[in-house]
């Protein structure tokens, strides 16, 4: 961690982003859905009534039933509680979204870093290749990858990705440009530390600040297109507790039976909500520009 | 003006590269198809010898560069393929369910312009007030709704509950016997205004209002954000405190000097919304039985249909760097320090 804060001030510099952090109420709701999610999901099996349902056993004597006060969201066309669904959806999106965030982090930021620091052939090649990517529109990529690889969450993940890492390489390819030329960079050559070395060790770590903002703000985006995957039936398979699967078989009941489709799609709102609330607030407040 | 043409011209030399890289990530995926593309295109009941013959027909016994060569003569052509389902030749069924998608993204993107514009403008001059918190969690709210949701939520609200609006297609049928929309331009609104057929002009706004809004919903959120942001910086800038020392008015500051210099961001965030708009049509079309693109890509999506899928995603991406070329080309025209 002490690397992190390297040039002199860069402790100050934080703590002042902290107070700003916390001034802002939208950012402070952000911060508490983010929170209380990651619990709900750890504690799953002890929140959710029905945890067996949860998982995918279904009750068929108990189909359809209107949200009261046994069931608080209703139950499904195959008779399980969706409360308890929706509580163990947030363990499959939440792991689904990290494991993609991850994916593109580690593939994309040392690219860029790599593009940075050499320049010239290995940039070219590595930008070209990923300007290619970006002539995409992103989800038009994964929902074609999706289809061609067959339908399964590891495979939506593998295809949210793929359209996904150039934003990191350029991120972190011009972060380390304007790191290039620092004293503290100049320094460690001159007392001939590696290429290698400069690299990862002292240019990869100033360059995480705005990479966690763009993770933080991406997590909602990414839960949005994993939900619309599992919409289409691209992404998780049944019984898995899955929001967007459950909100495209429950797509046919919305003028009959509402509630099916109604609270897996509150609870997709209520999670980007947060991931972005939060993302927009850590970007203004490590942003000295943008607070004024 | 004779610069601008050049810059034009590079950009365009450009597109042919951008369109070569564009077909050679659709003919690599192509060909990670884990089945082989003869016996897909024979179904489950060809014996040997006849996917032996279309594996000739079709050139997949040639080296691959060979056979990227063929696709992308096929491509220049205009042959997109033939889809497994329908056997129906691509391209023709993408031109025929077009001028649906486009109608619904037309509007989208319009409503989303004018609203997300004006409400970055009203929040950016009411920095810091309530309306400008409402509008934030307005904006905010709109990039965080799921489209394929919203779109259910608002068959229940105005078809099932208020019954005002319809739940989806494109027209009435009683609308489409009694009093047909002549086809002209494809669009069910231009064609019955400009035929003076008012009963369907009617019917088919009406018919657009849910699926319209859902699908403006992001694009005007990111385009509203963008604006308040550009707007805010722009508002501190020193022309624009001259300006509103000198006792100009108000309004003529914001609309005519300040607004003018926002509009690059906004009209490439404006591109970037379009791309979302693309995938959104997917969903939309699907809740509101919207017969476009979009209903007839997802169809194909779940019977494994990769010839239409393929062209689908080339297509849109060649549509989605046409959107991009053509903004910059506008922001190009606007401020010349682009063009050099």
């Amino acid at each position: 961690m002490k690397r992190l804060f390297y040039r002199g001030g860069k402790l100050k510099e934080y703590r002042r982003s902290l107070h700003f952090f916390l001034k802002n109420p939208l950012t402070i709701l952000g911060l508490a859905i983010v929170i209380s999610l990651i619990l709900i999901s750890i504690f799953a099996p002890y929140i959710a009534p029905y945890p067996e349902q949860g998982r995918g056993i279904s009750s068929v004597k108990d189909r359809l039933l209107p949200p009261g006060r046994e069931r608080l969201f209703g139950t499904d066309n195959l008779g399980r509680d969706i409360l308890s669904r929706v509580i163990f959806g947030s363990r499959v999106s939440l792991k689904a979204a990290v494991v993609v965030i991850l994916i593109v982090v580690v593939i994309g930021t040392p690219l860029g870093v790599i593009a940075g620091y050499f320049g010239g052939k290995i940039d070219e090649v590595i930008m070209r290749m990923s300007d290619m990517v970006l002539a995409f529109p992103s989800l038009l990529l994964a929902i074609a990858i999706v289809a061609i690889l067959g339908p399964s969450l590891m495979n939506a993940m593998i295809a949210l990705s793929v359209p996904w890492w150039p934003w990191y390489t350029r991120l972190a390819r011009s972060q380390t440009i304007s790191l290039r030329e620092r004293q503290f960079v100049e320094a460690a050559r001159a007392v001939g530390v590696s290429n290698f070395k400069i690299m990862f060790r002292h240019i990869l770590p100033n360059c995480l600040t705005p990479i966690i903002v763009a993770a933080t703000l991406d997590m909602g985006y990414i839960i949005l297109s994993l939900a619309g995957l599992g919409f289409l039936g691209l992404g998780s398979r049944p019984p898995t507790p899955d929001w967007g699967v459950m909100i495209g078989r429950g797509r046919s009941f919305i003028l009959s039976q509402w509630w099916y489709p109604t609270f897996p799609g509150i609870a997709i709102f209520i999670t980007v909500l947060g991931f972005n609330l939060l993302g927009d607030g850590l970007a203004e407040a490590l942003n000295p520009k943008r607070r004024k | 003006m004779h610069k601008f043409l050049m810059y034009v011209g590079r950009r365009l030399v450009l597109l042919v590269f951008v369109f070569i890289g564009l077909s050679i990530i659709t003919f690599t995926l192509a060909r990670i198809v884990p089945s082989d593309p003869a016996a897909v295109y024979l179904g489950p009941h060809a014996r040997p010898e006849q996917i032996a013959r279309v594996r000739v027909e079709l050139g997949l016994d040639k080296p691959v560069y060979v056979q990227y060569a063929y696709y992308l003569r096929d491509l220049i052509h205009g042959d997109l393929g033939t889809s497994i389902r329908t056997h129906r030749p691509v391209l023709k069924s993408i031109l025929r369910f077009l001028p649906a998608s486009l109608e619904l993204m037309l509007t989208a993107i319009i409503l989303a312009l004018i609203i997300g514009i004006l409400l970055g403008v009203i929040s950016a001059q009411k920095e810091n007030t309530l309306i400008d918190h409402a509008d934030r969690l307005f904006a905010v709210t709109g990039v965080s709704l799921p489209a394929f949701w919203l779109a259910l939520l608002f068959q229940l609200l105005f078809f099932r509950w208020l019954g005002i609006l319809p739940l989806g297609g494109r027209i009435d049928i009683s609308v489409s016997l009694f009093s047909p929309i002549e086809h002209i331009t494809g669009f069910y609104v231009i064609d019955s205004l400009i035929t003076g057929n008012w009963v369907a002009f009617k019917d088919s706004i009406l018919h657009l209002i849910l699926p319209g809004v859902t699908l403006a919903a992001y694009s005007t959120g990111i385009i509203m954000r963008m604006t308040r942001a550009t707007m805010l910086e722009v508002n501190r800038e020193d022309y624009i405190v001259a300006a509103r020392a000198a006792g100009i008015p108000e309004r003529t500051v914001v609309f005519k000097y300040a607004l003018k210099n926002a509009m690059a961001p906004t009209l490439t965030t404006a591109g970037l919304a379009f791309a979302s708009m693309l995938i959104a049509t997917f969903f939309i079309e699907t809740i509101f039985y919207w017969p476009g693109v979009g209903t007839y890509t997802v169809r194909s999506i779940l019977v494994n249909d990769f010839p239409v899928i393929m062209a689908v995603t080339l297509l849109g991406a060649l549509l989605y760097v046409l959107v991009n070329l053509v903004v910059d080309l506008i922001l190009a025209f606007l401020d010349p320090r682009i063009r050099l």
